[in-house]
């Protein structure tokens, strides 16, 4: 029997915002503004799989891991985690997962990194020389060991993440839920914690994580399969590789420009440009163009020197996860994160 | 059943861990919470003194300072402590663990009593070292059961406010801080409530816990009057209890349930 990992069918979550009451005042109590969170999500999750939610800020992606972690009840539909019903089996589900997210402040700042670390094991009831173990290890693998002693008021924020970060491991979850786990870390424990989390997937094949980022390169290098979230809505699902594949159909290609005095065309619109998005730096603008058949470079390119911008270099390129991003949702990850 | 009780005794142990270890680790309390509470204390017992009341009245006066710690740590570290974990953000990890969250609030509790009965031992010995106290118990183990039982409904109420605290916000912590003085009046913290209330008055004090375990207590270790007998205050006590601790359940099971419909379980600043 295959059972899936995460199941969820048709759910969707809106938060219903408090009517404001006017107490002593004649008008009528404001209306009340509902905010649909998610939009009839479906998705599955097989045991074994490193399964991604690409989006930016305020797509749903945490509101999503919310219900999957019992934390939120969803407004319809319905999601099992490890067969387990998110509503109506919550009990028996929260043994088996547990949560992280980016930039969580959570712990007691009177107690040391591995005190905290041991309270949140101790109330799944993990044994203590367990803990012992676990904490030495994803300290070790966090760079924190020097602090485990020093109290967590002590800390900065960036090592109160790692510390939160190791809390969700020392469970040793069967799913586990990553919320952002690299948000704000610097280069090279992002890097250390990505290893280690195909590591740990590696040592059990068992083990499920659902992982929530904004990082392109995050979600490309960790993820066997991924959908891109935007707006509650999923807008697309499969393997970073397949998803490129499909957006290599359209011919890419990469310039950097230095504009002219009156800026740049607008080359969205153009006879056989499909997309072009562009990122300007302080001196120039990097623009790519997905376009409908190669040729279209042509009047890409006459057009751009007609505005009086200058191009300093011209590639073919192949898609990226941001590429595909932009393919579904029309707009760079940043664009709209910022 | 096993396991869950096993998980339970765990988690409560785990969460009194941090309130235990902040007394060793903040040592000002002992200036904040022992120091200036005798010095209250003292200005009571002076007054009783220069009014040459019988000599137990300084003894209601130190032990209503002690009560009071714990009606304090109620109110405060058991009431609004929900509030702060959501805010601080561990009341959702909290929620989303195994443990029933009534062992977090009976581990809270636990810490609590523990740290606040160091402080209330302290208020205790410096005032009798300081006023020579007449204690004249009907029974020490019955003094300790009647003390025990008070901390149960105290707590109770307790857990069962955290909910309530969490559930109307900033109202209920106002309503509390307004509250505070009412209570200390009712509760009779400096004198013996039967003489000084009329007995409508008295009998209604009663259902505060700390009125009522006061009220026994004075009448155990210092023979004197009380609104009722101490046998029938120490059965009106474990039914408060009861009746706290079964609130306190249903009121943490519906905070979790309208939480989890509305989204605000782990929303900060609501």
């Amino acid at each position: 029997m295959n059972k899936l990992s995460i199941r969820i069918e048709g759910l969707s979550r809106v938060y219903r915002k408090k009517r404001k009451r006017k107490w002593f005042r004649k008008q009528p109590a404001e209306s009340a503004k509902d905010f649909v969170a998610l939009d009839d999500v479906n998705l599955e999750v097989r045991p074994g799989e490193l399964f991604g939610l690409l989006g930016p800020n305020g797509a749903g992606k945490t509101t999503l891991i919310k219900i999957l972690t019992t934390l939120l009840s969803p407004s319809t539909g319905n999601a099992w985690v490890d067969g387990l019903d998110v509503v109506k089996q919550a009990k028996e589900l929260r043994p088996r997962i547990n949560m992280v997210s980016g930039g969580e402040s959570s712990g007691y700042g009177i107690l040391t990194v591995r005190e905290n670390i041991w309270l949140f094991a101790r109330i799944y009831g993990v044994p203590n020389e367990q803990i012992k173990a676990r904490t030495d290890r994803m300290l070790d693998v966090v760079g924190l060991a020097d602090k485990a002693s020093s109290r967590v008021s002590h800390l900065s924020t960036g090592q109160r993440q790692k510390m939160n970060f190791c809390r969700g491991f020392v469970t040793d979850p069967k799913i586990l839920f990553l919320d952002e786990p690299t948000l704000g870390l610097d280069v090279t424990a992002a890097r250390n914690i990505r290893q280690f989390i195909q590591q740990w997937m590696k040592e059990d094949p068992r083990r499920t994580i659902l992982l929530t980022t904004h990082y392109m390169a995050e979600a490309d290098e960790l993820c066997d399969r991924l959908a891109i979230v935007d707006r509650g809505k999923i807008l697309a699902c499969n393997s970073p590789t397949n998803l490129k594949r499909l957006v290599q159909e359209h011919p890419l290609f990469a310039m950097t420009l230095s504009p002219g005095p009156n800026g740049l065309p607008e080359l969205n619109g153009l006879a056989g440009v499909r997309q072009a998005t562009r990122t300007e730096t302080p001196t120039t603008v990097e623009l790519k163009v997905s376009l409908e058949e190669e040729p279209a470079i042509g009047s890409v390119v006459s057009k751009i020197a007609a505005s009086g911008a200058k191009i300093l270099t011209l590639r073919k390129v192949e898609p990226t996860l941001e590429d595909v991003f932009i393919e579904h949702v029309g707009h760079g990850i940043e664009s709209e994160a910022g | 059943m096993r396991a869950t009780l096993i998980l339970a005794v765990q988690a409560a142990l785990a969460r009194a861990y941090p309130r235990a270890v902040w007394m060793t680790r903040n040592r000002t309390w002992l200036i904040q919470e022992t120091l200036l509470p005798v010095l209250s204390v003292s200005a009571f017992a002076y007054s009783y003194i220069a009014m040459k009341a019988p000599p137990e009245y300084v003894g209601f006066v130190i032990l209503g300072a002690a009560m009071t710690t714990f009606w304090l740590n109620v109110l405060w570290a058991m009431g609004a402590h929900l509030y702060w974990e959501r805010d601080s953000g561990n009341l959702g990890l909290y929620i989303m663990s195994p443990a029933p969250m009534m062992s977090i609030l009976a581990g809270m509790a636990m810490g609590g009593m523990t740290t606040t009965t160091v402080r209330a031992a302290a208020i205790v010995l410096a005032g009798v070292l300081l006023f020579d106290v007449p204690f004249d118990p009907t029974s020490w183990w019955l003094l300790i059961g009647v003390f025990l039982l008070t901390l149960l409904a105290l707590y109770g109420l307790g857990m069962m406010f955290a909910s309530l605290f969490l559930l109307w916000g900033r109202e209920a912590w106002h309503t509390v801080n307004l509250l505070q003085e009412p209570v200390y009046l009712l509760a009779g913290m400096n004198f013996p409530l039967k003489n000084v209330f009329p007995m409508a008055v008295a009998g209604t004090a009663l259902l505060l816990p700390l009125a009522t375990g006061m009220d026994a207590m004075r009448q155990v270790l210092f023979r004197a009057e009380g609104v009722l007998h101490y046998s029938y205050e120490i059965g009106m006590l474990a039914v408060l209890a009861a009746i706290f601790l079964v609130s306190a359940k249903w009121s943490l099971d519906y905070l979790e349930r309208k939480s989890r419909e509305e989204g605000r379980l782990t929303v900060r600043w609501e």
